[in-house]
Order: C-alpha cells, then sequence, then structure tokens
C-alpha cells in the first residue's frame, strides 16, 4: 500500500538562508525525504504558487509588508506551521535594526552610504514597504512548533520531520536544541 | 584643567569622608551626584582612581540603581510616585500638568538644564498620594495648586532648602494600634533587660514567642538568630531590612519614623544576642528624607548610653549602628541582594545556600530582619514571649502591621493580631464597595469578594504588609497591568526566565488590555506564569507572574470583556508598523498598507 505522500512548503523571510543550506545539509537523507513527501512551494522547487500543505517550514522573521502576506498565506494553507531557526523565533540578526529608528537604517545604507550616486531612500511600489521594526514570526501568525537555533542543525530538522511525519510526540535530545 | 582638577577634588573629598572604603561605593556615588546632579563617564573614572577599583565595577553600579544617572539631569529631578495607588488618586494627570507648566516632556531634561521630570515605582507614600521625589526627597499630596506653587519656586531657581516645609510633610496616619504600637516603650530597658537576664534567657523569651519574619516570608526569627549566634566566627553583622520595595507597604516608613528607637533598640539587643558589634540599616532611597533625622537619633542613643562603646556601662557591650541609603531597586529588599547592595556591589540575588545566618555581609553570619521584626523583638525582651504569643493564630504569633490603602475612607496603619478577617479590615478602614484586594502587594495575592472571610495569618493570607484596596468601579486590570510593568523595570536582569519572561508578561498584558488580546494570549500567560515561577532565580521573579495568574483565576470576566473572538491576533498593529515608512518614502499605493480586512482572509489555522 503506498501512503499518500505529505505535503511540505518551505519560505525564507527575513532570513539569510542559512536554515535551507542546512535543510540541504540533509545530504543522501534528502533521497529519503523526497520519497516520504512532496515539496509545494519552496526555494528549492522554486514553485511560486502555494498549494494546500500539511506542513510549513518558516525561515526568517518578519521584516516587511511581503513578509506579512506570505506569512499569513503559509498560515492559511498549512495545517502545521513550524518556526525554524533564530531569525523566526526572535527576529535574530534582522532584528539588531531594532534599536535603530527605521529612518536611521534607510539613512545610513541609502543617503550616508558610500559612493552614492543620486542618495535617496528608494520609494517604489515594486519594493516591499519596511516594518518599523522587524518581528518574530510568532507575533503575527499562530505557530505550532518551534526549531531554535542559528541554523538548527540538519540532524535536529531530521529528527523533527521524521518524528512529526510519524505522527509520535517530538523528542529532541538536549544537543539537538541546546548550544551550551 | 581647573574644572578637571576640581573635579578631582571634590571626588577626593567625598571618597576621604567615606575613608576610603570601596564598600560604601554606593554611599559615594550618591553623594557625588548630590554634588554634581549626575555621574559623567569622567566622574565615574576619578571615583574609581581613588578608590583603586576598577572602572567597570564603578560603572556597573552606577548603572544598575535607578537613582543615579549616567546621563545628565536637570538642577531639579523630580519622580512621580507611579504605583497603582497614586494612578488611582491621579498620579498621571498632575504629571502631565507639572510638564505642561515647565515645558518639558516625561523622560527628559530641559534644554536649559533646569528641570528634569520623570516617574519612579510605589515611593511608599500610598496613604497620602499622589506623591513624587524632588531630588530625592518626599512630596506628598500633590495636587494642581502645589503643582503651581513648585513650578514657581523651580523657575525661580529657590534652592531646595528654602522650599516650604508643607510640601514635605509625612504624616503617619496611625489608626490602630495593639500590643507593638499601642504600649509604650522606655529606651534602654530591651537592653537592660538582655544584660540583666543573659543572652540565653531572651533567646528562650524569643522562642516562646513565635515571633516570625515581618517582611513577609515568616521565616522563625528565633531559629535564625540561634543559627546565627552558633555559626562559627568573632565577626558577625545584624541587618535591618528598611527597603520597603513593595508597592502599597509602608509600615517600615512609620516605624521609622516614629519608632526608631525601638527599631534600634531591637537590632542593639541581637547583637547582643548573637555576638555582633557592628549594624546596618539599609533604608530605601525613597525615605531619604528621613537619614539626617535618624543619624541624629543615633547619636542620641549614643550619647544615652544605649549604642556605641560599653553600651549602659558594660565594657563587654559594644555595638553601633550605620545607616546605608539605597538607591531605587527593589530587588535589593531581597536580603542576598540587599547584602550585595552593602557591599558596595550591583544588587543582584546570590545563590542560596549559604544562608547569610552563616555567609552574609563580607562572608560574615549575618542576621537580617524587617524593621517590624526588630521592633517586636525588643518588645519581647521587656515584656517576655509569652506576653507576645498570647495574640495571634497557632501558627501566627502576635500582631502585624497593615499599610492600607486605595479605595477606603481611612488608609494608613492598622495593627492587628494575626488571624483577622479581610472584612474586618475593610469595615474598619471604610471600603464599602470593595471589589478586589491586592494582599501583600503585587509579589503577593489579589482576591475577590468571595474571599473577603479569609484570615490574615500565615496558615492562610500571608502578607508582609501592603494592602490595597480597589472598589467597584475601579477596572483590576489597570492595576494588573501596572504591576507587570513594576516587574518589568525592577527585574535585575541576572537570569533569563525574569529579564525576557517580564517583558512578555507585560506585551502580553498590554495587549488583552487595550482590546487586541485572544483566549490563545491569555493561555500563553499562564505557560509564561508557569515558568517563571519554576524557573526564576530569586522572589521577584518567582512572584511575578502572581497578579496576572491570580486575576485570570479571581476576575475572568475582567478579562473576558476585552477580548477578540477570533483564534489569534498578531501582537502589533501591522497596518501601523508600515506608517513609518510610508513617511520615508511618500508611498501611498496599495502595497503600502496592511489592512485587516485584506489579510484576516483564511489566516485563521
Ligand atoms: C524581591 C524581594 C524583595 C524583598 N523586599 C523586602 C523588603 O523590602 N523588606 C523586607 O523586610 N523584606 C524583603 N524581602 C524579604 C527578605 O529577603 C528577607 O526575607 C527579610 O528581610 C527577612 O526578614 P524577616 O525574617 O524579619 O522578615 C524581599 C524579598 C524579595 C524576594
Ligand atoms: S537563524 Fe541563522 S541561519 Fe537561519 S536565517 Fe537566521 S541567521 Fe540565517
Ligand atoms: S528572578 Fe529577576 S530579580 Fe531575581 S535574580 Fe532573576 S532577574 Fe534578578
Ligand atoms: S546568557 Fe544568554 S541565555 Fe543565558
Amino acid at each position: 500500500m503506498i501512503e499518500p505522500r505529505l505535503k511540505i512548503a518551505t519560505c525564507s523571510l527575513a532570513g539569510c538562508f542559512g536554515c535551507h543550506m542546512s535543510l540541504l545539509d540533509l545530504d543522501e537523507r534528502l533521497f529519503d525525504l523526497a520519497e516520504r513527501v512532496e515539496l509545494d512551494r519552496s526555494p528549492l522547487t522554486d514553485i511560486k504558487e502555494l498549494g494546500e500543505c500539511d506542513v510549513g517550514l518558516i525561515e526568517g522573521g518578519v521584516c516587511n509588508a511581503e513578509n506579512v502576506h506570505v506569512l499569513m498565506e503559509f498560515r492559511a494553507r498549512c495545517k502545521i506551521l513550524v518556526a525554524i531557526g533564530a531569525c523566526a523565533l526572535n527576529g535574530g540578526v534582522p532584528a539588531m535594526r531594532n534599536q535603530y529608528d527605521l529612518k536611521e537604517c534607510l539613512e545610513e545604507s541609502y543617503v550616508r552610504g558610500m559612493g552614492l550616486v543620486n542618495a535617496q531612500i528608494p520609494s517604489d511600489p515594486e519594493i516591499p514597504l519596511l516594518l518599523n521594526k522587524v518581528h518574530p514570526i510568532h507575533e503575527v501568525v499562530k505557530i505550532d512548533y518551534s526549531l531554535p537555533g542559528c541554523p538548527p542543525s540538519a540532524d535536529t530538522i531530521w529528527t523533527f520531520i521524521n518524528e512529526l511525519l510519524s505522527g509520535q510526540a517530538i523528542v529532541l535530545s538536549y544537543r539537538q536544541i541546546h548550544y551550551d | 584643567m581647573v574644572e578637571s582638577s576640581m573635579l578631582t577634588e571634590t571626588i577626593r573629598d567625598i571618597v576621604q569622608h567615606h575613608s576610603g572604603m570601596p564598600t560604601r561605593l554606593l554611599q559615594i556615588l550618591r553623594d557625588v551626584q548630590d554634588r554634581l546632579t549626575w555621574l559623567s563617564p569622567e566622574t565615574l573614572e576619578r571615583v574609581a582612581e581613588e578608590l583603586s577599583i576598577s572602572p567597570n565595577k564603578v560603572r556597573s553600579v552606577a548603572e544598575f540603581y535607578s537613582f543615579l544617572y549616567t546621563t545628565p539631569r536637570g538642577r531639579y529631578d523630580i519622580l512621580f510616585s507611579d504605583n497603582i495607588t497614586d494612578r488611582m488618586l491621579g498620579n498621571r494627570e498632575l504629571l502631565h500638568y507639572l510638564c505642561g507648566r515647565l515645558k518639558v516632556s516625561i523622560g527628559e531634561t530641559r534644554s536649559d538644564g533646569l528641570v528634569t521630570i520623570g516617574t519612579t515605582s510605589c515611593t511608599g507614600m500610598c496613604d497620602q498620594g499622589p506623591a513624587a521625589l524632588v531630588n530625592g526627597y518626599t512630596l506628598t499630596r500633590l495636587n494642581p495648586s502645589r503643582l503651581d506653587g513648585i513650578a514657581n519656586l523651580i523657575e525661580s531657581r529657590i534652592p531646595l532648602a528654602e522650599w516650604p516645609r508643607e510640601l514635605f510633610e509625612v504624616y503617619s496616619n496611625l489608626r490602630r494600634a495593639d500590643i507593638l504600637l499601642g504600649r509604650h516603650f522606655a529606651d534602654g530597658s530591651a537592653l537592660r533587660a538582655v544584660l540583666k537576664r543573659g543572652p540565653e534567657a531572651i533567646m528562650e523569651e524569643m522562642v516562646k514567642s513565635g515571633l516570625r519574619g515581618q517582611g513577609g516570608a515568616g521565616f522563625g526569627s528565633a531559629a535564625k538568630w540561634i543559627s546565627c549566634r552558633n555559626a562559627p566566627g568573632n565577626v558577625k553583622y545584624v541587618v535591618c531590612n528598611a527597603d520597603e520595595g513593595e508597592p502599597g507597604t509602608f509600615k517600615d516608613r512609620v516605624l521609622m519614623q516614629d519608632f526608631a528607637d525601638l527599631v534600634f533598640e531591637g537590632m542593639t539587643l541581637c547583637g547582643r544576642v548573637i555576638g555582633a558589634q557592628h549594624g546596618f540599616v539599609y533604608l530605601r532611597g525613597e525615605y531619604r528624607y528621613m537619614l539626617n533625622p535618624l543619624k541624629a537619633t543615633l547619636q542620641r542613643r549614643r550619647e544615652a548610653g544605649l549604642l556605641g562603646e560599653a553600651i549602659l556601662g558594660d565594657i563587654s557591650f559594644n555595638f553601633d549602628i550605620e545607616i546605608h541609603l539605597g538607591a531605587g531597586a527593589y530587588v535589593c529588599g531581597e536580603e542576598s541582594a540587599l547584602i550585595e547592595s552593602l557591599e558596595g556591589k550591583h544588587g543582584v540575588p546570590r545563590i542560596r545556600p549559604p544562608f547569610p545566618t552563616t555567609h552574609g555581609y563580607l562572608n560574615k553570619p549575618t542576621v537580617v530582619n524587617n524593621v517590624e521584626t526588630f521592633a517586636a523583638a525588643a518588645k519581647i525582651a521587656v515584656e517576655g514571649g509569652d506576653w507576645f504569643a498570647s495574640r495571634g493564630t497557632a501558627q501566627s504569633k502576635g500582631t502585624k502591621l497593615l499599610s492600607v490603602s486605595g479605595d477606603c475612607e481611612r488608609p494608613g496603619i492598622y495593627e492587628y493580631p494575626f488571624g483577622i478577617t479581610v472584612n474586618r479590615v475593610l469595615e474598619d478602614c471604610g471600603a464599602h464597595d470593595a471589589q478586589g484586594i491586592q494582599m501583600a502587594g503585587p509579589a503577593g495575592h489579589m482576591i475577590s469578594a468571595k474571599q473577603f472571610d479569609r484570615r490574615i495569618c500565615f496558615e492562610d493570607l500571608a502578607t508582609g504588609g501592603s494592602f490595597m484596596v480597589f472598589d467597584q468601579k475601579r477596572d483590576i486590570l489597570d492595576g494588573v497591568r501596572n504591576f507587570a510593568h513594576f516587574f518589568v523595570h525592577e527585574s535585575c536582569g541576572f537570569c533569563t526566565p525574569c529579564r525576557v519572561g517580564t517583558s512578555l508578561m507585560r506585551d502580553l498584558m498590554d495587549k488583552v488590555h487595550t482590546g487586541h488580546g485572544t483566549r490563545y494570549d491569555l493561555e500563553e500567560m499562564r505557560k509564561l506564569g508557569r515558568i517563571m515561577q519554576a524557573g526564576c532565580h530569586c522572589g521577584l521573579g518567582q512572584t511575578a507572574p502572581n497578579p496576572v495568574l491570580d486575576s485570570l483565576d479571581q476576575f475572568p470576566e475582567a478579562y473576558e470583556r476585552r477580548l477578540r473572538s477570533t483564534a489569534y491576533e498578531p501582537a502589533f498593529d501591522l497596518n501601523a508598523a508600515l506608517e513609518e515608512a510610508r513617511q520615508l518614502t511618500g508611498r501611498s499605493d496599495p502595497g503600502a498598507y496592511l489592512n485587516e480586512e485584506d489579510l484576516l482572509v483564511g489566516a485563521m489555522p
């Protein structure tokens, strides 16, 4: 009997793709995974339209209007939503800008930056508008699971997905989610 | 150059006045700030040089305490007490009124450097608020006309010493006295008793009395004294905890103001019993107005042979007391943080055990007791343990001073035998319409009218003395939110469950209070509360979630009526979070907005 394959989608919001690299670090285990799940929208598939999914893995925090839209769409289409990595959990590195005003940040890059010609703060409907602060994703939608780490190791992600797929309670060893 | 050598000289004088002792660092920084209005990086470096300690240590102390300023402040520095009882009395309106009069915004120093106006935690004037501090000195019963006067005094740059005395008048409001406050105490009688009968006999009386710590935790006082007496070592200390930082408590203030002799006598008695020659009073910074009067009382006691060398003529009885002034840190009421602060450090609680009775001040055996505990001990030495134990209940002997404030006709100090019901207190203070009481302060428990027949004693409702009444017209959550903010401000930041937990709790509380919360948020608050109770290093963090957890149980309707019906709500206003960027870019296209209607479609899990 062939079980229906579970559908997983992933995305990177305000993150560095390090968490997705960690996913790729599953190496040969990716073949096992591919037999058991079907990847929907993800930077790895280049599918742009999100379908109805079982699990959504989110890397990165929320820094702009587009992030909000994408995250809400994931929440609406995925039964289970997982925050992966420090940026998704806490805002992480991008949230370091939170100690400055948005104005200061933009001026630092676009007005006072070196070698600028016609320096100005960009204003273009094509560019997602920035939120005044970077937020962890659980402040925008309900999150079901959180995997800490920067990034969480491939091992951690592997254990997590396996146990989630098998329907049992998720147990991670101390070493997999603590970094002390 | 001239200025910098003057700075050196000023600091050298102050340091020498404190005998160059690094343990007096906090006192030194207070004195330096008194002269210079704030502690500049250069100032801190000079202090470090003069004391031959690391500049980092000096900086860490300067940055820890709320009343030490590492940024410039005005010549007149005003801090409005911002406890919920001040708020009930309209302090926010007064704060804005004074800011308007003096043309300065909250938390800022006016450009001419004349004045700064901010807020601070409860200053212990809950029965005569709204209160404030000006350069550390207490102002009471503020109202618009008093503030007009104050604004004029400031604009005309009248020195504080020349301000009308009545602005600083602090009433005792003693409403009910029992055995502690009601009976006359002859100065020296407890010391005569211990000289006549010997420390062992006094210890026995203490055991018989059943006296328990009046600071709140209720540890047996005799056991504490005996443990310290038996601890090895010749050098021991007595410390009186007059930090009284629990919002809504002011009974130690009244004891120090009107019964200082009784308290000092209790400390001196303790010194004789445990074999200590040195005592400290850790007086909260907010009670600075009492510093000089208390010093005068100490001097009078020395002259009367009740303090200092050869007390009552006995050359083996030497004991003296020093007053150490705090600087605005609630956590310094915790006994081990208090000891750290006494040693001149920032006040972070120690890991216990070992307890102060064996490893206290400078790691020597130390008894730390509350003001009221020492007062009771002095009485017990004179009147006997049985006399004391004849009042109260089986597990809670004697009496308790309650600081009653909030919605009642007669706020003030009430002394009752332990075991009194809440209803009786409400009746006596004239609170006819109470819907809830915050017992023992924010760290204690909130009870609703259903529980007003409960008894005040360690077997039932334990308390350090704070009793804040909320009547029917109050919104209970105003109080809970105020307390959540209080704990964020007072967390010492040492451990993560408290440092982060108090902030998360505040954010959730703000969200719910402003009508953006859902049932999911209430569940998060409960979870977070349990983590804090289990994971925090000291009592501050462990009790910080109490107001939230109690009110969720006792006043569910206060939450229910402001909840959203949705399963989840974002923690912040998404569209408003784009406003800054809209302004900077001038954009107004559809992509520049996050409207709730567009977003919530299908956004639910
Ligand atoms: C955060 C915190 C603040 C405290 N503040 C005070 C205080 O202001 N006054 C006080 O007497 N005890 C305070 N305590 C209790 C002291 O740690 C200690 O138990 C008490 O001073 C012992 O004296 P007692 O046995 O006479 O009550 C506080 C405890 C904690 C955890
Ligand atoms: S958690 Fe670390 S690896 Fe993952 S997106 Fe953030 S910065 Fe990159
Ligand atoms: S619980 Fe709070 S106050 Fe106590 S040590 Fe931890 S951070 Fe400091
Ligand atoms: S030091 Fe960062 S969590 Fe402990």
